[in-house]
């Protein structure tokens, strides 16, 4: 279980590393935690790796009501840093789910987005907290995506071949909204069977699952249904779902395991509200 | 006895945990290649290898071989045994040729200088495939339309018999209660962490094979390599260094293994594979895949019996060399209701063939299935008769009183305690109060179950369990002891060590029976140069059978140190004693052991003419009595399932066993409890998939679910010690009673909770969504 | 030995307290090179997926998959084996690991406790169940993993509270 050959290149700036990806056949190697196992199995073979580790790409801040998120920020640096949970609470309850904790030390946020596996969670939680992704090509320059234009279907997203996304920009937290992730999963730190990552504000609501639709997406029935406070009409909504189907994991199973986490997820929400 | 039954951790694992093991894959040798495979890509197709050519022009590939090439220094194999008389199973080979009969079977190998550029070259192979239709879902594979899975077979039976005693016939005939259940078991397979790997030298100009391969039974590979190579036994060297895990699935014949071991014959360089996890799960043993039709006959007092059962038990493309596929049905058939009396029993095994890898002996061999049907059962029967499951067990069980038991079919059982275990469970589970937190759970509004398993296992099979068959398995052992100018002793034993700690055993047995601490007793095992032939380590064998031969040796040595001390003191050697390290008498120590031993081997002399005592003793060990030594044992699981989700949660655990002497606590309860979670994930995880063209789903260990220790419950272990009365220390096998009985347990459990909703289920692994059909959440 | 046009890199870091500067092939993982060419075989390859954690080394004194990291990028890198990892916690946890039977085979072993010692460095006094979900992606055949939450937990009992 060897990688095919390969070419391999770690650029110092951010300009060479554009410059490099405008070559056919490139990967990114960010954290390596998903790209390297499909070269190990050779079901990846690029010709040529661009590796970004050494890139200024990891920085965390929040200024102006905005939290940003470089794409080089590593899954464990994210989930232990303050301004996360402080702006963005969404997040560390998500990650503290996402694989291991080896894994977490190495995996980044880009890789995360960029790879759009459908049963990831860092992509729901991007279009649960209405961010944007602010990518850059040689050729184009930077670009703003929002999370709901970004992600196009089963490991497929916005970004040309030539592009590197460089950072997350997340409004932070208003007042009076309340976040849930919820993911159910054979074993710890396994990929979802189904999640959930939902945020719910006053009169508003923004929901997408992970792990149960092959291109991860806003609900927007469920979403309306739950503006307006109606629980049973939007899990009635999710009913609609459009979810993979394998031997191991039917759709009708995926679908029906988004909506318990909808009614957990509410109910958590709403337990924390009346707490509150 | 001071250091016999002593919870000391196995000392070679100070080693280990400093990272300074010595694995296969941790040693290489100058000029060695690495071998890659070209494997089947489908589970069943004609072949025809067209060009190697490109291959072989990669830079850094030595050779390109195939079964052409490998033929001129490799015999083929076929599987054959006198307890499967008759059986079908075609002839083996290293490379398969013309035909590949199941998806991973390897048609051809590279040989270069790295692993990686094998790997290159084995996908630049040019061949010519002609796919054929592939028979891998076992439900199908005997029905007449199924095609076969070899070609020229006109039917997948490979091999099958009845094991009865009694009047089945009138026994279901009076019985007032009959129960029934079809139980479906998914294929696992083992996942020693170290994958199989070998490394193969052969001298030409001492026409001498030395092979380092990750393998529990060096002897007996051994033997095998001297025939299918044409080199001479003595020859051939077999090293199994530190082994990271066997559980069965490193004592068979691999066709890969072999390969290399031919191509280091064929090009006289020495010769690397490790395989890696994809092609260990693809190529590896699998195991325990079948579809048991069960029922049980019950009088009106609630009493067993008998049992009628049909058993479909999934071989793979091949029975397993050398020791045959049909051995796992055969024992699941013999393990089932063996706790228990009854007057009659008829169970009907067939093997069938499937183009898939071959399943073969793995932890526990047969047990778990054999003990989940007839568990199953007996829940049934007490939940008719609307009993606590505990009470009809405890009704039926065997009584001390009327051991040695011999069950109808055939299986002899002594010294078994059931009761006492039964007692020891009740006590360790607090029942009264657990089942006040169970009913309190239960009206919170959980999902709550709890469950048991009662368990015979057959352990360290003796002589006749192989040998009467006509299979070259040594089921006797040998235990070399050397006293060294030092004082230490150095043991050399054909016993050999995978992790479950024996060699740790063995130090404490040498140690009673010569007179030293056991940090004194340096062990030596897994190397045929070094050690006698034996049986290395299987069916839990390695205290019952392997402890004797320790215990003999020490004292052989004993009283050879004793006899020679005599002669230096002037004293009888009756008045003498070894203690500690010492030579002592009544008035305490008179002379060392390093003292002695100087004196012998360096300043002989010194002894009175005619003494020459034999500082170097070996005793050999052959249990002249019981085919298998019979433990018992008793498990509790406790669970919750979600009824949402249909996520099955292990609370709880408890295993009380009665394993004869315990050599030592600690490790036994290391097995207990490593076995235990080895049944977890086969009752929960663990599940070799394949889609409905035959193309296997679990190729990975994302797509392979193991038992990892976020799940996995803690477990309670207790012991009942009944010495097995045939042998000096009285021990029998420990390391798979865990594994035999936690399926059951669980599978009891689960539908404990389940029976609340008036649901239940048969199929293991039980999943998530068999959990919600079964509660009608999910069509 | 190299095959003949294996495409390699020039990499200087430091192994265990060692500087080295040395060529590596360029799909050759981490771990492969610290085992094969560094003869550092404490580090175990059970995977290379990703998923068992047998492979664990430390990277600039972070646990990482040795197996999902190309030698490549351990230029620059402190990067740290079982063998060379002498800190008290890893000292205590091998001494305890032993003492607990917290091994069979030992092949997970040396990914184990480095994970657990990461886990005791920022978490000091975890809960059986914390200790459970940090070792959730290493593998074990043996133990059943019971005797490796006892290690860790004995650990963890006599250290000083964070």
């Amino acid at each position: 279980m060897k990688p095919a050959r390969f070419d391999y290149a770690r650029p110092a700036t951010l300009a060479e590393a554009l410059a490099l990806l405008a070559k056919p056949d490139t990967a990114v190697l960010a954290g390596g935690q998903s790209l390297m196992p499909m070269m190990n199995l050779r079901v990846a073979r690029p010709a040529r790796l661009v590796d970004i580790n050494r890139l200024p790409l990891g920085e965390i801040a929040l200024g102006n009501g905005v939290l940003r998120i470089g794409a080089l920020a590593r899954h464990a640096a994210v989930l232990a840093s303050p301004l996360v949970a402080q702006a963005a609470p969404l997040l560390p309850q998500a990650l503290a789910q996402v694989a291991h904790a080896a894994i977490r030390n190495r995996g980044t946020l880009g890789g995360s987005l960029s790879l759009a596996d459908p049963a990831a969670e860092l992509p729901a939680c991007m279009l649960a907290l209405d961010a944007t992704l602010v990518a850059a090509s040689a050729a184009r320059g930077e670009r703003r995506i929002a999370a709901s234009a970004f992600f196009h279907g089963l490991y497929s997203t916005a970004l040309e071949p030539d592009e590197l996304l460089l950072r997350a920009e997340l409004p932070a937290a208003a007042p009076g909204w309340r976040y849930a992730f919820l993911e159910l999963a054979r074993r710890h730190g396994d990929f979802a069977m189904a999640g959930l990552a939902l945020a719910l504000g006053p009169g508003a609501a923004r929901l997408a699952l992970c792990g149960v639709e092959a291109g991860q997406r806003r609900q927007p029935a469920a979403e309306a249904a739950l503006a307006a406070g109606d629980l049973p009409a939007a899990i009635a909504a999710l009913g609609t779902a459009e979810a993979m189907d394998s031997p191991d994991l039917p759709a009708a199973q995926r679908v029906h395991l988004a909506q318990v986490l909808l009614r957990r997820a509410f109910q958590q929400i709403g337990a924390a509200h009346a707490a509150a | 006895m001071t250091h016999i039954g002593q919870p000391l951790p196995r000392a070679a694992t100070a080693r280990l945990v400093a990272g300074r093991g010595s694995y296969l894959d941790d040693v290489s040798a100058r000029g060695e290649l690495h071998a890659a495979f070209l494997r089947s890509p489908y589970p069943h197709a004609g072949f025809r290898i067209t060009g190697t050519a490109a291959a072989s022009a990669l830079p850094g590939v030595v050779a390109v071989l195939t079964e052409a090439e490998l033929a001129a220094v490799c015999q083929p194999w076929q599987t054959k045994t006198g307890s499967a008389s008759g059986m079908v199973s075609p002839t083996q080979r290293a490379l398969a040729k013309d035909a590949a009969c199941y998806q991973g079977e390897p048609i051809a190998m590279v040989l270069a200088l790295s692993r990686a550029v094998a790997e290159d070259a084995a996908e630049l192979i040019e061949v010519e495939w002609q796919e054929l239709p592939a028979i891998t879902n076992l439900a199908l594979a005997l029905h007449v339309d199924a095609p076969p899975a070899h070609q020229g077979l006109t039917s997948n039976l490979a091999w099958s018999t009845e094991m009865k005693g009694g009047d089945i016939e009138a026994a279901f005939a009076a019985a007032t209660l009959v129960v029934e259940d079809r139980l479906v078991f998914t294929r696992s397979t083992g996942v020693t962490l170290e994958p199989r790997g070998v490394l193969a030298q052969y001298n030409p100009a001492s026409q001498a094979l030395e092979v380092r391969i990750s393998h529990q039974m060096p002897h007996q590979l051994q033997r095998h390599l001297a025939d299918l190579l044409g080199v001479s036994l003595a020859r051939v060297r077999v090293i199994c260094p530190d082994v990271g895990g066997g559980f069965g699935l490193k004592m068979h014949v691999y066709p890969d293994e072999i390969a290399a071991c031919a191509a280091a014959r064929l090009l006289g360089r020495p010769v690397r594979f490790v395989a890696d996890r994809a092609e260990a799960l693809l190529s590896d043993i699998h195991a325990r895949e079948h579809i048991v039709e069960a029922r049980m006959a019950v009088d009106a007092e609630g009493r067993i019996l008998g049992f009628d059962v049909q058993d479909v038990q999934g071989l793979g493309a091949y029975s397993i060399f050398p020791r045959s596929s049909t051995t796992e049905g055969v024992s699941a058939l013999r393990s089932l209701g063996a706790p228990y009396r009854f007057s009659a029993y008829r169970g009907r095994l067939r093997s069938v063939l499937q183009n898939k890898v071959p399943t073969g002996q793995y932890r526990s061999v047969g047990h778990p299935v054999g003990i989940a049907v007839a568990e199953r059962l007996v829940d049934l029967a007490a939940a008719a008769r609307g009993e606590d499951p505990l009470e009809f067990r405890r009704r039926n069980l065997v009584a001390q009183a009327e051991m040695p038991w011999v069950n109808p079919l055939g299986a002899r059982m002594a010294e078994l305690s059931h009761q006492q275990c039964l007692a020891k469970l009740e006590a360790l589970l607090d029942l009264p109060t657990l089942r006040n937190e169970v009913a309190t759970m239960r009206a919170a509004g959980r999902c709550i179950g709890l469950g048991f398993a009662s368990i015979v296992e057959f352990t360290a099979t003796g002589p006749e369990g192989y040998g009467r068959a006509g299979v070259l398995v040594a089921a006797v052992d040998t235990v070399v002891l050397s006293l060294e100018p030092s004082g230490e002793v150095t043991a050399r034993a054909s016993i050999s060590e995978i992790g479950q700690g024996t060699t740790q055993g063995l130090a404490q047995v040498v140690a009673d029976a010569f007179g030293v601490a056991p940090d004194q007793v340096l062990m030596g095992s897994g190397d045929t140069a070094t050690t006698p032939h034996g049986g290395g380590a299987w069916a839990s064998r390695g205290a019952a059978i392997g402890g004797e031969a320790a215990w003999g040796a020490g004292r052989k040595l004993r009283a050879e140190v004793l006899a020679a001390a005599a002669a230096l003191l002037q004293c009888a050697a009756e008045a003498l004693d070894i203690q500690d390290g010492h030579i002592t008498d009544a008035n305490g120590p008179r002379m060392s052991l390093a003292e002695l031993a100087e004196t012998v081997t360096f300043r002989g002399y010194e002894l009175p003419t005619g003494v020459q005592p034999q500082l170097t003793v070996a005793h050999h060990y052959r249990r002249e009595q019981d085919t298998a030594l019979t433990t018992n044992g008793f498990q509790a699981s406790l669970v919750e399932v979600d009824p949402d989700t249909g996520i099955i949660t292990p609370l709880r655990h408890w295993a009380v066993g009665d394993c004869g002497r315990l050599l030592n606590p600690l490790l036994v309860e290391g097995q207990v409890r490593g076995g235990v979670v080895q049944g977890i994930g086969e009752a929960l995880f663990e599940a070799c998939r394949y889609d409905e063209s035959g193309q296997f789903l679990s190729g990975t260990l994302a797509d392979y679910l193991l038992p990892m220790a976020g799940e996995m419950p803690d477990i309670t272990v207790a012991h009942v010690e009944t010495p097995y009365s045939g042998s000096v220390l009285g021990a029998k096998g420990a390391g798979e009673a865990g594994t035999a009985g936690a399926p059951a347990a669980i599978l009891n459990a689960v539908n404990d909770a389940l029976a609340q909703h008036g649901a239940s289920v048969s199929e293991l692994p039980i999943t998530p969504g068999a959990i919600l059909r079964a509660l009608g959440r999910l069509a | 030995m190299l095959p003949p046009d294996e495409p390699t890199a020039e990499i200087a870091c430091t192994v265990n307290g060692e500087a080295i500067h040395t060529q590596v092939p360029l799909r050759r993982s981490l771990v492969d090179w610290l085992r094969h060419d560094v003869g550092l075989t404490g580090s175990h390859v059970g995977c290379e997926h990703g998923v068992c954690g047998a492979c664990h080394v430390r990277v600039d004194g972070q646990v990482v998959r040795g197996c999902l990291m190309l030698a490549v990028q351990a230029d620059g890198a402190t990067v740290e084996t079982i063998e060379g990892a002498r800190d008290p916690l890893t000292l205590a946890l091998q001494d305890a690991f032993f003492h607990h039977a917290a091994l069979q085979c030992g092949f997970c072993t040396p990914g184990m406790i480095l994970q657990a010692a990461e886990l005791l460095a920022q978490h000091p006094a975890p809960t059986r169940a914390e200790v459970r979900e940090a070792l959730s992606g290493n593998y074990c055949r043996c133990t059943g993993y019971q005797p490796i939450v006892d290690a860790v937990m004995a650990v963890s009992a006599i250290l000083p509270a964070k």
